[in-house]
């Protein structure tokens, strides 16, 4: 039994923001009261912090199986709860790709064994991600997948988007999809804009994402299918998913928190502001913002891709796409939107709680019987960020040495305490 | 390091312990007090420090008509170039304005390079670098490599083109040329012609014409002359983009010619044919431009195409003096870069003269 005493509990489901304990007993909530007393039970003072129901991270790359230099299941599964994640849905491009249940079986073992966060598979859409034929998505979908991608690309055309959606409506899964136009993105190592044609760096055009975002729209109309839009980074691709929602079809997206944070005229000759979807514009980056605050965006997703060192300390447009994101998602949140007072609190716990959880077309709460996931933060606490110090084996952070106020303090996964800082 | 800083410093610092007589700045770091160890791009440097390398360049311009144009000024100095893209007119200038100063050159090509077999650039630099230069000089087709590599060696490195960046020397070799023919760089209206979202020489020029108030018109097929690059000159500068090379030309003090890179036109472009007819620098369109005005290329020229030949070999042509130039400019970076005689070119050169000429 863990007794999490004088902490605030925030809980977006039910809207209950009260000063609480939270007892914990057999991997479950026994109980939410003001002054719980359970003496055989382990203390754990939270006074100072936020508790919350665990965090969800949607969009991660764990790397393994394959590229076990630059993360494995368990660094990575460390690095998420140390970034106050209970649980984190892995993209399937890895190698092999996972597009297969025995793929997926293997990533969930060796997540059990890492025993850290939860690691909830997404499967390919197509085959080898290839965009040609359809993935076995019902034998992975039995082995655990929680979504379907072909992240790191968008899936290929908009007749196998059609098949997927209508497969994915009939298994009750999400189609997750990377938003990318290949002909207007060639080539494109950053955004097309006044920065892009400074350097001397190819971009691509906001549009490369926006028209591919509208194709998507239309087919989850057309097949009824839940679309999720990633690491959403262009204001003309929010407005189509807040017309979208409007119009009432099941589609949401989610944004990360280097695109909100950074503008590609942050973007200079290091490789560690090379991303996919690049950094985008001043306005990009407010109409995130307001889409953060109004509601239209539903989770804050980390897009955490690590690369080992010599694979990003090459030339500029040589180098992989991809930072690491778990353990500055919530301090740079906290910075951006709830200290600038854009966003109340509880709104923030729901972009990383409740709201990933709906994608998924899951339920996130916390409350006397769900499962003890459980993120306890602080909004204070100053500390600062050393890459060289991250539980990932990457260090490729556009935010090392940033200092911040506001971290996650311990991170319950089962009811066991996974991380405390 | 940081030996060969200190060897670099000697030339921008000993003026400072001069008198400080006129306004005109005594040397780079008068010019702007941190001393930048690399050539990297016009864009960082200021107006001052311009004037003071094209100031240093000009004894070197009257060293090419001298009928023994060797110095011993580097003597026992290497300069290494590595050209991991092709090219044959600026490796050659390098090297050419290194062995005038008494410099051995160390030469890398890409074709020759181990880069084929998948190493590293940095690697590659890194062994070139243990080969103990005294400077770098090299050219890269990413944009930022020089600036990648100054981050991860000890030794100058100068900046010989990097992709669609930047191309320092040739903006230092054009300012001269211009400067000679004209007395100033100031207010000029710069027509530039062509593949301008591609070109390293269009960015160089701009950002060092910018900097002493000349205005610009961009003009080129809409895809190689983006609304983006109306931003990429210094705060203030006036960019305008037009579609007609007639009204590009109108007025223009000088014309900068482009070359149009034969490979850029698979990309969905136009016909070449189509790029003639309505961007080629013919005589006729030249009589728009101000009578005096002057015609710049980079080369090489595609003779026929962004340029007619009559244009390329008429009087307002200034081909062959800015290939000239670039040797003076060179020259005199290097020899500001690694030198360590202590003084100033103008001071410098006479002595090493001296020597060279007791050596003959």
């Amino acid at each position: 039994m863990l007794l999490i005493k004088n902490g605030r509990v925030l809980d977006p489901a039910s809207g209950t923001d009260a000063a609480m304990d939270v007892l914990l007993d057999a991997g479950r909530v026994a109980k939410i009261a003001p002054e719980i007393s359970a003496p055989s039970a382990e203390v754990l003072d939270a006074r100072g912090w936020i508790v919350a129901p665990g965090f969800i991270d949607l969009h991660c790359h764990l790397r393994e199986p394959g590229d076990e230099n630059s993360e494995t299941i368990a660094t990575g599964a460390r690095a998420a709860v140390r970034g106050g994640f209970t649980a984190v849905c892995c993209m399937p491009n890895t190698q092999p790709v996972n597009d297969n249940a025995s793929v997926t079986r293997a990533i969930l073992e060796r997540a059990a064994a890492a025993d850290q966060a939860r690691v909830w598979p997404i499967g390919a859409a197509s085959a080898g991600s290839k965009g040609e034929s359809l993935a076995e998505i019902a034998a992975m979908k039995q082995a655990g997948i929680v979504a379907v991608s072909d992240d790191g690309r968008p899936i290929a055309s908009a007749n196998l988007l059609r098949q997927v959606m209508d497969y994915c409506r009939a298994l009750g899964l999400t189609v997750v999809d990377h938003c990318e136009d290949a002909s207007l993105a060639a080539g494109a190592v950053m955004r097309e804009g006044p920065t892009s044609a400074r350097l001397g760096l190819r971009g691509m055009p906001a549009a490369a994402e926006s028209v591919c975002v509208a194709r998507d729209v239309q087919t989850a109309g057309l097949t009824g299918c839940p679309l999720h839009i990633a690491h959403l980074s262009a204001r003309a691709s929010l407005d189509l998913v807040r017309a979208a929602k409007r119009d009432g079809l099941a589609v949401t997206c989610e944004v990360t928190p280097h695109h909100f944070t950074l503008i590609d005229e942050d973007v200079r000759y290091d490789t560690r502001y090379k991303m996919n979807p690049p950094l985008g514009s001043r306005e990009d980056r407010q109409a995130l913002l307001n889409g953060l605050a109004d509601g239209t965006v539903d989770a804050i997703a980390t897009d955490h891709a690590p690369h080992e060192l010599a694979l990003k300390d090459v030339e500029f447009d040589r180098a992989p796409f991809g930072i690491i994101g778990f353990e500055t998602a919530l301090a740079l949140a906290l910075e951006q939107i709830v200290h600038s007072g854009r966003i109340p609190l509880m709104r923030l716990v729901e972009l990383f709680t409740t709201g990933p959880a709906r994608v998924l077309g899951r339920e996130r709460r916390l409350a006397e019987g769900a499962p003890a996931d459980l993120t306890l933060f602080s909004t204070n606490h100053a500390w600062t960020f050393h890459a060289e110090e991250s539980a990932s084996k990457s260090r490729n952070s556009p935010f090392d040495g940033r200092s911040f106020r506001g971290a996650p303090m311990a991170t319950i996964v089962g009811g066991r305490v996974v991380y405390k800082r | 390091m940081k030996k060969n800083a200190s060897c670099s410093s000697n030339a921008w610092t000993d003026s400072r312990r001069r008198s400080r007589t006129a306004l005109a700045p005594q040397s780079f770091e008068d010019a702007v007090p941190q001393r930048l160890p690399h050539i990297l791009g016009i864009e960082p440097l200021s107006a001052e420090q311009i004037l003071f390398l094209l100031d240093q360049s000009k004894p070197f311009q009257e060293i090419q008509s001298h009928p023994l144009k060797k110095l011993a000024t580097l003597r026992g100095k290497t300069v290494a170039l590595a050209f991991f893209e092709p090219s044959t007119r600026t490796r050659i200038s390098f090297s050419t304005a290194a062995a005038r100063l008494g410099a051995d050159t160390m030469n890398l090509q890409a074709e020759a390079s181990s880069l084929r077999k998948g190493e590293s650039l940095l690697d590659t630099v890194r062994t070139l670098d243990a080969m103990k230069p005294d400077c770098l000089v090299m050219r890269h087709s990413s944009a930022g490599a020089p600036e990648f590599v100054a981050g991860r060696l000890d030794i100058p490195i100068i900046n010989a083109g990097d992709g669609a960046h930047e191309h320092p020397t040739q903006g230092l070799l054009d300012a001269l040329t211009i400067r000679d023919r004209r007395g100033t760089l100031e207010g000029w209206n710069v027509a530039i012609l062509g593949d301008i979202l591609h070109s390293r020489v269009a960015r160089s020029d701009i950002h060092l014409l910018g900097k002493f108030g000349c205005r610009f018109t961009l003009c080129g097929p809409a895809m190689w002359v983006p609304r983006e690059l109306e931003s990429i000159g210094p705060p203030g500068c006036a960019i305008r983009r037009v579609a007609r090379i007639e009204e590009a030309l109108d007025g223009a003090d000088i014309v900068i010619v482009l070359r149009v890179q034969q490979e850029r036109m698979h990309e969905p472009a136009l016909p070449l044919d189509d790029y003639i007819l309505l961007y080629q620098l013919t005589p006729q369109r030249l009589r728009l431009a101000r009578p005096d005005a002057l015609v710049l290329h980079p080369g090489p020229m595609n003779r026929g195409v962004e340029i007619d030949p009559a244009v390329a070999d008429g009087p307002q042509s200034c081909v062959l003096e800015q290939v000239t130039n670039g040797l003076a400019v060179r020259m005199a970076l290097l020899f500001l870069l690694i030198g360590t005689g202590g003084g100033e070119a103008a001071q410098e050169i006479p002595r090493a003269k001296d020597v060279a000429d007791a050596a003959h």
